[in-house]
């Protein structure tokens, strides 16, 4: 995945989408890494206790270049790009990887500690903060912040002071003065949503495969294939576009890519769900887990509205 | 494998451009939707010009990429669509290159390319359609002839046709995908009647190809006989590759068109039809990056477009609905008058999710060669 040529499309950048052997080795090096050290009975356990951010693996990460992946070398960096970034990032959605991992990555180079692991950073996002308890800094003005019984048991929220919990939000557009979010944490959160579209598939076809009713599985039923087949579509659709996204960083691919990759991520956890049936409305099984990750990725950056905006404009522009 | 351009595709694409714009001024006016031999005239006469200036074998002879840059050009410039060459060029074409004989491909293959003959598709039946091999068409070997009876449907451009390629039944015996054979029948041999069917857009895009004793010389076999499932599926797998460049192009600049209009009409202001269009923007760059994909994956399997093809068919063909129902809700009142732009697009956009496979047939192609699920109901 990378640029290439000139761009023969007016306003177009030629992307090359077949990994390189380099980053198909990264890719699985990230994989090999979390299914070790974040495998299924960490994650279990992870859920068991609430707010407590692993930070040993925090560490781990950032010895494999997590965090550092995209600074200068002088840095103390890996020096790689954005391809590479989406990449480690859709690993980490797909298992499930907690923590303000964005937050960090961005923070790496600004604030000592982020790049190798040993500071973990969160950021204020509109009117909500994740993992607030846990970080060792916290980027934006928290003052007056409190705790939510949060949606997703693995990602810990505060709601900040500009709106009471329950309050009237005080205008349907951002308030003038508020940072514009940074088109490459949309970029990464897209990323992660890619993930866990591409891991909710995988589970979903799996018990379709070898859950039986009728005397045969019930892949076998149309309905329930068909539902596989539509969440694949969605997932390969955002795997173009986040992967394009990341080659030529223009804001409206990033756009794009956020909105198909949400899109992809909570339809597909809910058509997971739905194929799973019964299992799939238990505490036990993890396909709820992704679904209210995947709710509450889509809410970062204020939700998908100004993404939709951003489109629209350049339709006119 | 990659998607950028040569130095020789950049300058193919350049020295297209120049042609194009060279040319196409000197087009004569399209005729009306009604006047088929008009239609046919016109659209030989654009692959004329193609052939002259030495782009006419671009589908079959030269790389996806090539290809692609092709499609995209022509359809930027508002270049003709390959119309009634569609068979032709895109079909009938490609099967006989790869599967003819040295004399088939002489006889058949120039006419196409040159512009002077139009080959129509008859595969589907009034009673075999997503099930395709359950045609019944039937063919019994007479001499060096066969003698075909039956009924074709859905056969687009049959009554300006000069050759028709059809799948037909030579074993009634055999499994149903193995007693099947590809000829190529003349549309002027006795016992063929052509019946127009009107679609819900009004207009006869194709009709109903009625069969009583044709004879069809055993010559015009192509393939060996009862190999004509296999033979057809090499023709299919064009239809779902590279076919939809040009529409893609096409939708996002009808995307901007239609967002144009909304800022003209002050529909613009709505802020949900704003953000329909920028969903739908976000949609369509992901297809045409899709596409670049699956023409990428073509190139590296030699040429013939993988299953990725149908995940692209599945997403486009709603999209398409989707971007003409956007347009519904930018015409307003507008949109229940046919002679607006957009009104009759919105009425074709409905078979999209019906012609070349239906979604639904899509859907067990996904299910069952890309996830591996088990066959089934």
């Amino acid at each position: 995945m990378n640029r290439t040529g000139s761009g023969a499309h007016e306003g177009e950048i030629d992307v090359r989408f077949q990994l390189t052997e380099d980053q198909s080795a990264l890719k699985a090096g990230v994989r090999e890494l979390l299914e070790r050290r974040f495998g299924r009975e960490a994650l279990r356990a992870a859920v068991d206790t609430p707010g407590r951010l692993d930070r040993e693996l925090w560490r781990a990460l950032g010895d494999a270049g997590f965090f550092a992946l995209r600074l200068p070398e002088p840095d103390g960096g890996v020096a790689l790009g954005l391809p590479e970034a989406v990449l480690v990032f859709e690993e980490a959605g797909r298992a499930l990887l907690p923590g303000p991992l964005v937050s960090t990555h961005l923070a790496a180079g600004a604030v000592p500690g982020a790049a190798t692991g040993e500071t973990v950073v969160t950021a204020v996002d509109g009117e909500l903060v994740e993992w607030l308890q846990a970080a060792d800094v916290v980027l934006g003005d928290v003052s007056g912040a409190v705790p939510l019984r949060s949606l997703d048991p693995l990602t810990p929220l505060h709601r900040t002071a500009a709106a009471a919990p329950g309050g009237r939000r005080r205008a349907i557009r951002a308030p003038a003065g508020r940072a514009a979010v940074d088109p490459v944490a949309t970029l990464l959160t897209a990323a992660e949503q890619l993930g866990t579209a591409v891991r909710v598939g995988e589970l979903a076809v799996q018990h379709a495969r070898t859950r039986e009713q009728f005397g045969q599985p019930i892949g076998a039923f149309q309905a329930v294939k068909h539902l596989c087949a539509d969440l694949l579509a969605r997932t390969e659709t955002a795997r173009v576009a986040v992967y394009a996204a990341a080659v030529t960083a223009d804001p409206a691919d990033i756009a794009a890519a956020r909105l198909l990759a949400d899109e992809a991520a909570v339809r597909g956890a809910r058509d997971c769900l739905q194929v799973h049936g019964g299992m799939g409305f238990t505490w036990e099984a993890d396909v709820h887990l992704h679904l209210k990750r995947a709710w509450t990725r889509a809410r970062r950056g204020g939700g998908n509205t100004e993404s939709e905006e951003l489109l629209a404009a350049r339709l006119v522009a | 494998m990659d998607l950028s351009c040569t130095p020789e595709e950049e300058e193919f694409r350049a020295r297209l451009r120049e042609w194009l714009t060279k040319v196409l001024p000197t087009l004569p006016a399209k005729p009306s939707p009604d006047d088929w031999p008009g239609r046919r005239a016109h659209d030989l006469g654009w692959q004329r010009m193609l052939y002259d200036a030495g782009y006419a074998d671009v589908h079959w002879d030269s790389s996806p990429t090539t290809r692609l840059i092709f499609l995209e050009e022509t359809e930027k410039a508002g270049a003709p669509y390959v119309g009634a060459n569609f068979v032709g060029l895109l079909h009938a074409g490609p099967t006989i290159a790869a599967e003819g004989t040295d004399g088939q491909r002489a006889r058949w293959l120039p006419p196409i390319l040159r512009g002077e003959e139009v080959w129509c598709q008859g595969f589907s039946e009034p009673g075999a359609g997503s099930d395709l091999a359950a045609l019944r068409t039937r063919a019994w070997r007479d001499g060096d002839d066969y003698v075909v009876s039956g009924s074709k449907i859905w056969t687009s451009h049959a009554e300006v046709a000069d050759w028709c390629e059809l799948l037909v039944r030579t074993d009634p015996q055999a499994p149903k995908h193995r007693g099947i054979t590809w000829l190529a029948m003349p549309m002027d041999a006795d016992g063929i009647t052509v019946r127009p069917l009107r679609t819900l857009a009004g207009s006869a895009e194709f009709a109903e190809v009625f069969l009583d004793e044709v004879r069809v010389p055993v010559a015009h076999r192509v393939g060996a006989e009862n190999d004509g499932w296999r033979v057809t599926m090499v023709t299919l797998s064009f239809e779902r590759g590279t076919a939809f460049v040009g529409e893609v192009v096409a939708c996002r600049r009808v995307l901007g068109e239609l967002a144009r209009t909304a800022h003209e009409n002050g529909r613009w202001d709505d802020p949900v039809l704003r953000r329909r269009l920028g969903r739908l923007e976000a949609e369509f760059r992901a297809l045409w990056r899709l596409t670049q994909w699956n023409v990428s994956e073509a190139e590296a399997s030699g040429g013939v477009p993988g299953v990725g093809a149908s995940v692209f068919k599945l997403r486009y063909s709603h999209a398409r609905q989707e971007l003409y129902d956007a347009a519904a809700d930018v015409l307003g009142p507008d949109a229940l008058d046919l002679d607006r732009p957009w009104v009759l697009d919105r009425l074709s956009s409905l078979s999209y999710t019906i012609a070349a496979g239906t979604s639904q047939i899509q859907r067990n192609i996904v299910a069952e060669r890309i996830l591996g699920l088990p066959k089934g109901r």
